[in-house]
C-alpha cells in the first residue's frame, strides 16, 4: 500500500518514451562508426540538468527578487540585513522605534562559516596523515583503512548522524561509561561542540579520499629521488610529498567546506535546535514561515557565496589536478 | 541497466493502477492513525486509500495549494480550518452521507473556528501541558508554567519548536489570551523566552523527538501534547502529565474533504467509518489523543474516563483556550520574533 504512486497518464507515455530514447543511446554508443556526433549521448543528462538544476536556479532567482504579488523587489535583501524590517512596518510608529535592527541572518552566517572553516580545518588536520597512512604502499593496514572509510558511508548520512545521538546523550554509552569509572556525566549533546563533531565525522571522508587519490597518483620513484639526493624523511615530505599533493587538498577543501556551510538537520538534531546554522534558516523560511521569496534571497546569497569560493580555488587548482576520485 | 529495470518494474505495476479505480485520496499528520484501519475499509468498501503524511499545518497547506484535486480528505487543525476556509478550500460536509456523525459530542459539533462543524467534523483534540519526570522534579513546583523558568530545573527542559504553541503558552503564563497579536504583549513573551534560553534553561527545541528522549529519562520537563504525553507516559512510569492552572491551549484536530476532492463520495464513506465507535475507539487507542467520539468512549469505560490526561476535568479546560488564527501580516510579527528567540545566545 506504501508504494503506490498514482501518475496521470502522460507521465507513463514519457516514461516509456524516455525509456525508448535511452536504449537507442545506449546501443547507438557501443556500437561505432554510426555517423552521429557523439556529444548526442549527453542530451539526456543535460536534459536532466536544466530541469532539476538551471530551470530551479532560474526560479530561485525569480523569487529572491519579487514579493508575494509576483512584483519587483530589493525587500528581501534588505530584510537579511535587517530581519526585523518587515515587523518595524507592520507594528506601526509607535514601536517601531524601540525595534532595534535585527542581526540574525547576518549572525547565522557567520556563525556558518566559522563552524564550516573550523569543520574543514580540524578534517584536514586530522584528515592528511590518514590520507598519507593510507596511501604509504608499505602498510598493508592502509588497504583496509580504506575500506573502514567507505564502509560507513554507504548507511545513509541521516541515520549516522542520529546514531552519534545514542552514544551523547546523558544516559548515553559515553556518559554511562564516564559513570561506570566514577566520572561525573558529561553534557555532550545539544551544543555547538556537538554539532561541529556531527559535520567532521560526516564530511572527513570527502577530505581524505582527494588527498588520498592525489598521494597515491605520485610517482615513488620522485620521494626516492629526494632520499637520494640527501633529503632526510621529514624533508621529503615536506620539500616533494606535500606540496605534489596540494592539488587534492584544495579539492578536500572544496568538498568539505561547501557542505559544511550549507549545513541542516545536523544542528537540529545534534544541536537540539539550539544553534541555527544557514541552512536551518533557509529551511525554516520555506517550510515553517512559508515564506518563499526570503527562502530564496537567502538561498542566492548562499549560492553566491559558494561560487566565490569556489573561483577562488579554482585559481590555486587551475588544471583540476586535485579533483578527487574513487 | 538500471533505468530500463526501474521501467520494467513500472510497466508491471501499470495493471494495478487500472484495476484499483476505487480510490480515496488521503492527507493526514505523521502516526495518527492505527494503519490496520485503512485495509479494514479497504476490505469493506473495495475503495483502495491512497494516504499521505505531513508534519506540520504550515506544510500541509502548502502540499494542498499546490496540488489542487491531489488529496480528498485532509487533517488539518482548528485555526488551520478558519485558514483554509478563509481561502475557500474547503467543500460543505453533507451529514446525510455521514450518518456516524452522530457520535460525535455535543460540545464539539459547534466549533469557533467553523459554525455549527459545517465543514468539518473532529477526528480527535486534545491540551498541551507539561510532561514531567516524578524522580527528578517536585509535583508541586509543576502547578505553574513558571516551572519552564525555575533555575532548579537549569538545562532539563525541552521545549516545542513550535510557535503558536510555546508563545500561547508564555502568554498564559504572563496571564495573557493564547491569541493574543498586539506587539507589545509578543514582545514580552519574546524576551521572556529568550531569557530562558540565555539562561540556559532550555535542553533543545524538538517536536517528535521529545517523547521518546522523555521515556529514556534524557530530561526533566517537556512542553507536549496530551497524545504524545500519553503515549510517553505508557512507556515510563516515573512520567506524569499536568496542565498549569493558568490555563492552556485546547484543540481539535478535524477531518475535511476539500472542495476540489475527485472523489467526493470515497472521502464520505472514508470519514463515516472513522466516525464508526469500534475504529474511533481502535483509532484513539493506538495514538493515544483524546477522542470526540460518545460510542468510542462509551467502549472504553472507565479505562478512558478515568484518565486524567485523555479526559482533563471541567475545571481544567475552563482555562483552556482554542486557538484563533492568526492573520498572515501578524504571523510575520510572530515569525520575526520566534527567529530572534530560536537564535538567541
Amino acid at each position: 500500500m506504501r508504494y503506490d504512486v498514482t501518475l496521470p497518464w502522460w507521465a507513463y507515455t514519457l516514461m516509456g518514451v524516455g525509456g525508448l530514447c535511452f536504449v537507442v543511446l545506449v546501443i547507438l554508443s557501443i556500437r561505432r562508426n554510426h555517423g552521429i556526433k557523439r556529444s548526442l549521448f549527453a542530451s539526456p543528462y543535460t536534459l536532466w540538468m536544466i530541469l532539476f538544476t538551471v530551470l530551479p536556479c532560474i526560479l530561485i532567482g525569480y523569487y529572491a527578487f519579487t514579493d508575494t504579488d509576483g512584483n519587483f523587489t530589493f525587500a528581501n535583501f534588505r530584510h537579511f540585513w535587517d530581519s526585523n524590517a518587515e515587523m518595524k512596518e507592520i507594528v506601526g510608529e509607535e514601536f517601531a522605534s524601540s525595534i532595534p535592527r535585527g542581526t540574525v541572518n547576518v549572525d547565522t552566517l557567520v556563525y556558518s562559516l566559522w563552524m564550516a572553516f573550523l569543520c574543514t580545518a580540524i578534517s584536514l588536520v586530522l584528515g592528511y596523515p590518514a590520507a598519507l597512512f593510507m596511501a604509504d604502499r608499505d602498510m598493508k593496514l592502509g588497504a583496509s583503512l580504506v575500506i573502514l572509510f567507505v564502509v560507513p558511508m554507504w548507511m545513509n548520512f541521516l541515520l549516522r548522524t542520529i546514531a552519534w545521538m545514542s552514544l551523547l546523550e546523558d544516559n548515553g554509552l559515553i556518559n554511562q561509561l564516564l559513570v561506570a569509572v566514577g566520572l561525573p556525566r558529561a553534557q555532550l549533546m545539544y551544543n555547538s561542540p556537538a554539532v561541529l563533531l556531527g559535520m567532521i565525522y560526516n564530511y572527513m571522508p570527502f577530505m581524505v579520499f582527494p588527498i588520498y587519490t592525489s598521494l597515491s597518483k605520485q610517482d615513488i620513484s620522485l620521494s626516492e629521488a629526494a632520499a637520494d639526493l640527501g633529503c632526510s624523511s621529514f624533508q621529503t615530505l615536506t620539500r616533494v610529498t606535500i606540496p605534489l599533493s596540494l592539488p587534492g587538498v584544495i579539492s578536500g577543501i572544496t568538498m568539505v567546506f561547501m557542505p559544511s556551510v550549507t549545513t541542516f538537520f545536523i544542528p537540529r538534531v545534534l544541536g537540539g535546535g539550539n544553534t541555527m546554522m544557514f541552512g536551518d534558516l533557509i529551511e525554516s523560511k520555506f517550510l515553517t514561515e512559508g515564506n518563499w521569496n526570503g527562502g530564496s534571497a537567502l538561498s542566492l546569497l548562499m549560492m553566491l557565496l559558494i561560487l566565490i569560493s569556489l573561483s577562488i580555488l579554482r585559481k590555486a587548482d587551475p588544471n583540476g589536478e586535485g579533483s578527487g576520485r574513487i | 541497466m538500471k533505468k530500463i529495470f526501474s521501467l520494467l518494474l513500472v510497466c508491471c505495476m501499470l495493471p494495478v493502477f487500472a484495476l484499483a479505480d476505487e480510490v480515496v485520496n488521503v492527507f493526514n499528520w505523521e502516526d495518527y492513525i492505527d494503519e490496520s484501519v485503512l485495509q479494514e475499509f479497504t476490505v469493506e468498501t473495495g475503495i483502495r486509500v491512497n494516504y499521505m503524511r505531513f508534519t506540520t499545518n504550515e506544510d500541509m497547506i502548502v502540499q494542498v495549494e499546490t496540488n489542487p484535486g491531489g488529496f480528498d480528505v485532509v487533517f488539518p487543525s482548528d485555526y488551520m480550518v478558519e485558514r483554509m476556509l478563509a481561502k475557500g478550500l474547503l467543500a460543505e460536509i453533507n451529514y446525510d452521507h455521514i450518518p456516524n456523525a452522530k457520535y460525535i459530542l455535543e460540545n464539539l459539533r459547534n466549533p469557533d473556528y467553523d459554525p455549527d462543524g459545517a465543514h468539518s467534523i473532529p477526528y480527535m483534540w486534545g491540551t498541551v501541558g507539561i510532561l514531567y519526570n516524578k524522580t527528578m522534579v517536585d509535583p508541586a513546583d509543576v502547578n505553574t508554567w513558571g516551572v519552564l523558568w525555575n533555575e532548579k530545573y537549569r538545562g532539563t527542559v525541552f521545549m516545542l519548536d513550535s510557535i503558536r504553541d510555546t508563545f500561547g503558552v508564555t502568554l498564559k503564563y504572563l496571564g495573557y489570551s493564547v491569541n493574543s497579536r498586539e506587539y507589545p504583549l509578543l514582545k514580552e513573551v519574546a524576551d521572556k523566552l529568550v531569557e530562558q534560553k540565555t539562561s540556559g534553561m532550555v535542553k533543545a527545541y524538538q517536536v517528535d523527538e521529545t517523547k521518546d528522549k522523555m521515556v529514556a529519562g534524557e530530561g526533566a520537563l517537556a512542553l507536549m501534547w496530551s497524545g504524545d504525553a500519553q503515549y510517553a507516559i505508557d512507556l515510563n512510569d516515573d512520567l506524569d502529565y499536568v496542565v498549569p492552572k493558568e490555563g492552556s491551549n485546547v484543540w481539535v484536530d478535524p477531518m475535511v474533504i476539500l472542495k476540489d476532492a475527485r472523489n467526493l463520495e470515497n472521502a464520505e464513506k472514508f470519514i463515516d467509518f472513522l466516525c464508526r465507535p469500534e475504529v474511533a475507539q481502535k483509532n484513539c487507542e493506538e495514538i493515544r489523543y483524546s477522542s470526540p467520539n460518545s460510542g468510542a468512549i462509551e467502549l472504553m469505560g472507565e479505562e478512558y474516563t478515568s484518565n486524567s490526561v485523555l479526559n482533563p476535568s471541567q475545571e481544567t479546560l475552563a482555562n483552556c483556550e482554542f486557538f484563533i488564527d492568526i492573520p498572515e501580516k501578524e504571523l510575520k510579527v510572530y515569525n520575526a520574533l520566534w527567529t530572534e528567540v530560536k537564535n538567541a545566545k
